[in-house]
């Protein structure tokens, strides 16, 4: 049935329509939606789970780990200082191979104080173990949630479905909501291989020497190799039941392009709508829209990518020292290519700051008019910072 | 007198703790009153090595090893998900060090005893960061040596009162108790055991490793504790009802104390004042629970 929902209860219709057992969330700007919604559904009992009002962040990843040790389904949501106080337990539940789901909210890290959208909170947790999807409309971050659950409980991995700030999670558009019948057909009920059990005592998490330790690590790496290839099946059967599939990427008019936007989040949108007019203007242009982001999909990226005379991946997000993160991503995805495009790295729209279509342009024509990136992010849009301390000037 | 306790035991013979290891004589005691449906989460504590590396577990229940910090809420989770599986028969059990009870994991208990979650959370006190080296923490006692508070830098800091930081949270159930008194021991399991809601039991488990003291006098080290009124055997129920289960046998601290290396430094005078504390502290739960 079509609705018109917020971004954040697209969310929460999926966690209802996936029958999760234990909710456990503490309330951050941007992200409260999603858990207010779901507080509304269990007092009304539309869903039948126990929500936990835990005291911090870390302590919901924490009550997920007992929860989901104990063999039932489980959400939270967060964002930003909230997923970064989480960090410690995010290693923790994919190292004890637990199908949490995550719902990231993409806000900017302080100080200064920012609720707007960036990426750097959710990337700054690559290293985790954490299967990452990022989402650009309301259909889209429903029907990754429900897939988050499927795809978490067969890899035996948490998965993070990632929504920009506001554009999306504070965004009203219609939105198909599945019925309980078919989410059930896609999403049966969880069947735990371990969980504590009094009839079958095993102790969980416990010490691992040097001898054991790199072979649960590399196992965790398994996992994310069967994630990728599952990532596929696990969509080709929601297109089944649903008609929808949004792929690890997608590569719009890329077959004849000369220069392609890699893009994520709803900055894709944008681009979409900027595509129309440089196609009618007849330049050969193309997008990629990476959705997921771990496990990389480096494979079908460089498939996409390897024709192409110049790529530019536009990045909402910074790694201070380096520079965009999807960029050094794509770049390392492609240095074993014999030939390989020029791939230009933009920063753009850090802490919620718009980045319009004809931001976009700019960074379509400066990529256009180079023939060699510069070795590091071109800032676009970057203004004069004011300087308020008086004393500071000379 | 012998001790009127079943002889089945959920911890097997091989551990790996300390020789005269009290948190290990502690388990024993508190497995045989909570029987096979139990499930045990332990945070970051001398117990995560004591239980042994993969793949092996020296307990007989299910055992979840978790963060530092996360005692009160990994128990909160794992409640959640019995109780919406419709198993209302297994008790859940939080086996945390003073480490992560007093220090880091505080904030997560007081969230988790706030919302009065149905749990046992059991404190096992052996007044030190134990398994790192003997490091300081908020539950070492005054006047104490460790290897963060050496020399003339020994603690000057009273001890956390833990329960009755507890105790003001309102909870069911709040006691304290000793490897050297089993049967009370054993009676304050089973009886929190029977409660529903938030349950803290603070256990004084002593260490010969940390407090320089012979492996054989573990369990006397612990009854001395009990008898000078340093740790105080009581219970408290809905954070009011106070009950005291040991009455003093006027046994001065110094003697406590002299048994023991990490107090060898301090002088009569420091141990007098150390005596006035503790009677202090004694006159004030006598006034919570009713006394003179």
């Amino acid at each position: 049935m079509k609705r018109v929902l917020e971004g954040s209860h697209s969310v929460a219709e999926a966690v209802r329509l996936a029958r999760a057992d234990v909710i456990a969330a503490y309330p951050i700007t941007p992200q409260t939606h999603i858990v207010e919604r779901l507080s509304d559904f269990c007092a009304d009992g539309s869903l039948k789970a126990r929500y936990l009002r835990v005291e911090s962040e870390h302590s919901a990843m924490a009550a997920l780990i007992g929860a989901s040790s104990a063999g039932v389904r489980t959400f939270t949501a967060t964002s930003s200082q909230g997923l970064a106080l989480m960090h410690e337990l995010l290693h923790w539940a994919s190292g004890a191979r637990l199908p949490i789901v995550l719902a990231e909210v993409n806000r900017a890290l302080a100080p200064g104080w920012n609720i707007w959208t960036d990426q750097t909170d959710s990337l700054a947790q690559r290293d985790t173990g954490w299967i990452q999807l990022y989402c650009e409309t309301g259909q889209e971050v429903l029907d990754t949630t429900l897939q988050a659950f499927r795809l978490a409980e067969q890899v035996s991995l948490p998965v993070m479905v990632v929504l920009d700030a506001f554009y999306l999670s504070h965004t009203y558009e219609p939105v198909d909501v599945p019925g309980q019948e078919e989410a059930d057909r896609f999403l049966p009920a969880f069947r735990p291989r371990f969980m504590l059990n009094t009839e079958k005592p095993c102790a969980f998490n416990q010490m691992a020497p040097p001898d054991v330790y790199m072979e649960m690590r590399r196992s965790i790496q398994d996992g994310m190799k069967v994630a990728l290839g599952g990532f596929a099946e696990m969509e080709e059967e929601f297109r089944r039941i649903f008609g929808r599939s949004y792929g690890a990427v997608e590569a719009i008019s890329c077959e004849d392009a000369e220069i392609i936007l890699v893009t994520s989040g709803t900055i894709t949108s944008t681009c979409r709508q900027l595509l129309k007019e440089l196609r009618s203007r007849g330049e050969k242009a193309g997008i990629l829209k990476i959705k997921l982001f771990r496990p990389f999909p480096a494979e079908s990226i460089r498939g996409y990518l390897k024709n192409v005379r110049k790529a530019a991946v536009i990045d909402r997000n910074f790694s201070f020292g380096s520079g965009g993160i999807f960029a050094g991503e794509v770049k390392a995805a492609l240095c074993d290519l014999p030939e390989r495009p020029e791939v230009f790295s933009f920063i753009a729209g850090l802490g919620g700051r718009d980045v319009t279509i004809s931001d976009l342009e700019s960074i379509y024509m400066q990529t256009k008019s180079q023939d060699v990136p510069p070795q590091e992010s071109i800032w676009a849009g970057l203004r004069p910072l004011p300087v308020y301390a008086p004393d500071l000037k000379e | 007198m012998p001790l009127e306790v079943h002889d089945r035991d959920y911890m097997f013979a091989g551990h790996v703790g300390c020789p005269g290891c009290g948190a290990a004589i502690a388990m024993r005691f508190v497995l045989k009153a909570l029987g096979e449906k139990t499930v045990m989460v332990i945070p970051a504590c001398c117990w995560s090595i004591i239980a042994g590396a993969y793949p092996q577990s020296a307990l007989k229940i299910p055992v979840l090893h978790t963060a530092f910090e996360t005692g009160g809420a990994v128990a909160s989770g794992v409640r959640a998900a019995l109780d919406i599986k419709g198993d209302t028969e297994t008790t859940v059990v939080t086996w945390a060090g003073d480490g992560g009870t007093f220090d880091i994991g505080f904030q997560a208990l007081s969230g988790a005893v706030e919302r009065n979650e149905d749990f046992i959370y059991v404190c096992y006190d052996n007044e030190a960061y134990m398994n790192t080296g003997i490091q300081r923490s908020s539950s070492t006692p005054y006047g104490a040596w460790t290897t963060t508070t050496p020399g003339r830098d020994w603690k000057k800091m009273r001890k956390k009162n833990i329960v009755e930081a507890l105790v003001a949270h309102r909870i069911p159930y709040a006691a304290t108790a000793s490897i050297a008194f089993p049967e009370d021991l054993f009676r304050k399991v089973e009886k929190a055991k029977a409660i529903k809601g938030s349950r803290f039991i603070h256990i004084f488990a002593s260490c010969p490793t940390g407090w320089r003291i012979p492996s054989e006098i573990s369990v006397k080290i612990a009854r001395m504790a009990v008898q000078t009124n340093i740790f105080p055997l009581y219970e408290v129920e809905d954070g009011v009802r106070y009950t005291i289960n040991f009455s003093p046998k006027g046994y001065l601290v110094k003697e406590y104390f002299r048994l023991q290396g990490r107090f060898k430094h301090l002088t009569e005078k420091d141990l007098d004042q150390i005596q006035s504390m503790v009677e202090e502290d004694w006159k004030l739960l006598l006034h919570k629970a009713g006394g003179s």
